[in-house]
């Protein structure tokens, strides 16, 4: 069985620590995976308008790529690039018109009809190795640390693409990876809330208030640390977490990982495959105060 | 229009240049046939050796929806052929400060927004009469990559039909060109070779041949360039002029 992989745009800039963590993850598990040689962006939001079938063309096209290089499997790790590729392989499984008309727009590729499969990196390791496999396979368990697990929109809505296998009860794939781990998932109120997505860009006051709500039912949850990802969310969560206090009281310091970054650790990996510089600054401290990684030696 | 047609009627193949109908000489370029059909260029021609991109045409075929294209000098004509030549189409090429700029992505995004109305369609590749993977280097500058951008659009002669054809209204050629500029003046490695070889020059290595060179009659000059010592047309690398002075 071949697995293609799709990075996405963000993966290869700002979230780097989301890629390399989870590729130097996947090596350390035995798991080979192929980037794609030549993928597009994926169109970034899934177009709900019926008749707007030029923005499927996109993720369509990679899907088309993954299958020409024989992929049976495409695994990614942006929760916006899975659904807008789960969502496309969907249409072009499910809808026969709709299919027919993107097949004929794109004259020049073989008609597409569905034929990978599209996976969360996620839901590849709970299908291709299971949590007691990978429990056993955890170096560093980390013990005692109590993280906060964020789904956000894209990996559950809708229903049909969610991660975690198709069970429609209360999403628990996140708290299962991280239990496979040795940390301790909180319960938490905001785990299927939106983080603010882009009204950062459109309405950054809307915005901020959403991100803030979320972080401050972290914080009631008592959790040292969140998981998610993705990298929009990380941005709205993480980076932009500073000024959401500065603006919003009440909202707690606490670090935002992404989960390949402790899955990295809980491995046994040198924490440089982390790319925690890439996080905020408390994400680093925190994992180093919990004894999972080193201090960076101090530099003369 | 030369009075050739009688004389050869099996070798003339009908072609269309703006929808009136011409008979040409089967082995032509389109930019010869234009010619021959009596049509002076004064745009939409340049180099006629298939580099500058001066005359990129598109063509359709008689009952075939799709659209070609081609460089009017290296294109043959095919019977039929529905042409006509684009000599220039307009795409917006934003000014910068070259000297100021950072050799990142954002810089081109500030300049040109419109890179993110890409939606994968691919018009632009099929379009390109150099087989450029237009879409391929949109696609690398949407994920940051200047150093794959630049070496995708290697061949970009800046011919325009890209943007002729684009439904994100991208100027492609314009944004890789920046991409090539900043990637080639800031990121990628210097030439050391070259580094060590214009040293050498303004240390004076060939001072003395040029002032032994501007000391000759003309007539000594003149012979000395039309019997110079040329390169084979088959020669591998390893050959030398048998004299290597001034080299």
């Amino acid at each position: 069985m071949k697995i293609s992989y799709y990075p996405g745009c963000t993966l290869k800039t700002k979230a780097k620590n989301l890629e390399d963590s989870a590729l130097a993850s996947l090596a350390a598990l035995g798991i080979e995976v192929e980037e794609l040689e030549r993928w597009n962006c994926c169109g970034a939001v899934f177009s709900l308008a019926d008749d707007d079938l030029i923005h499927q063309v996109a993720p369509v096209r990679d899907l088309i790529r993954a299958r020409d290089a024989g992929a049976d499997k495409l695994v990614t790790l942006c929760s916006q690039c899975y659904n807008v590729l789960a969502r496309a392989n969907k249409l072009m499984r499910e809808e026969e018109e709709k299919r027919e008309t993107i097949n004929l727009f794109m004259d020049e590729e073989v008609d597409y009809h569905g034929e990978v499969q599209v996976v969360h990196f996620l839901d590849l390791l709970r299908e291709t190795i299971g949590w007691d496999a990978l429990r056993e396979q955890v170096k560093v368990p980390l013990e005692g640390l109590k993280v906060a697990p964020f789904y956000g929109c894209t990996l559950l809505r809708p229903a049909e693409v969610a991660v975690g296998g198709g069970d429609r009860g209360a999403p628990h794939v996140l708290q299962d990876f991280l239990s496979a781990l040795g940390a301790t998932p909180v319960r938490f109120s905001a785990a299927e809330e939106c983080c603010g997505a882009y009204e950062v860009l459109i309405n950054p006051v809307e915005g901020m208030r959403r991100a803030g709500s979320v972080l401050a039912a972290a914080g009631e949850s008592h959790a040292d640390a969140i998981v998610l990802s993705c990298p929009l969310c990380e941005y709205n969560l993480g980076r932009k977490q500073g000024d959401i206090r500065a603006q919003v009281s009440g909202i707690p310091d606490i670090p935002v990982f992404y989960f390949t970054q402790l899955l990295a650790i809980a491995l046994g990996l040198d924490a440089s495959a982390g790319r925690f510089e890439l996080n905020m600054a408390s994400a680093r401290k925190l994992l180093q105060d919990k004894k999972f990684v080193e201090a960076p030696a101090t530099q003369v | 229009m030369p009075n050739v047609q009688k004389e050869t009627e099996a070798d003339l193949i009908p072609i269309f240049i703006m929808g009136k109908r011409y008979l040409v000489p089967e082995s032509l370029t389109i930019m010869k046939a234009i010619e021959y059909a009596g049509y002076q260029f004064i745009r939409g021609c340049g180099c006629r050796g298939g580099i500058c991109g001066a005359c990129s045409t598109v063509y359709r075929k008689a009952g075939d929806y799709k659209i070609y294209s081609g460089l009017a000098c290296q294109t043959v004509v095919e019977p039929n052929m529905y042409l006509t030549q684009i000599p220039f189409f307009p795409a917006l090429r934003r000014e910068y400060d070259y000297e100021t700029m950072e050799p990142v992505a954002e810089s081109i995004y500030q300049l040109y927004p419109e890179l993110f109305r890409c939606v994968a369609c691919n018009a632009c590749t099929k379009i390109c009469p150099m087989d450029v993977q237009v879409l391929d280097y949109i696609s690398a500058l949407k994920r940051g990559d200047l150093e794959a951008a630049t070496r995708i659009s290697f061949d970009c002669i800046q011919c325009g039909l890209c943007a002729s054809r684009c439904m994100g209204e991208l100027p492609q050629y314009h944004i890789a060109q920046l991409a090539r500029r900043l990637h080639g003046g800031k990121l990628a490695p210097r030439a050391e070779h070259l580094r060590q070889v214009v040293e050498s020059i303004a240390a004076g290595k060939f001072a003395d041949v040029m002032e032994e060179l501007k000391a000759l009659p003309v007539d000594e000059l003149r012979k000395l360039y039309t019997e110079r010592e040329l390169e084979p047309a088959m020669s591998d690398e390893q050959w030398r002029p048998s004299n290597n002075a001034g080299l």
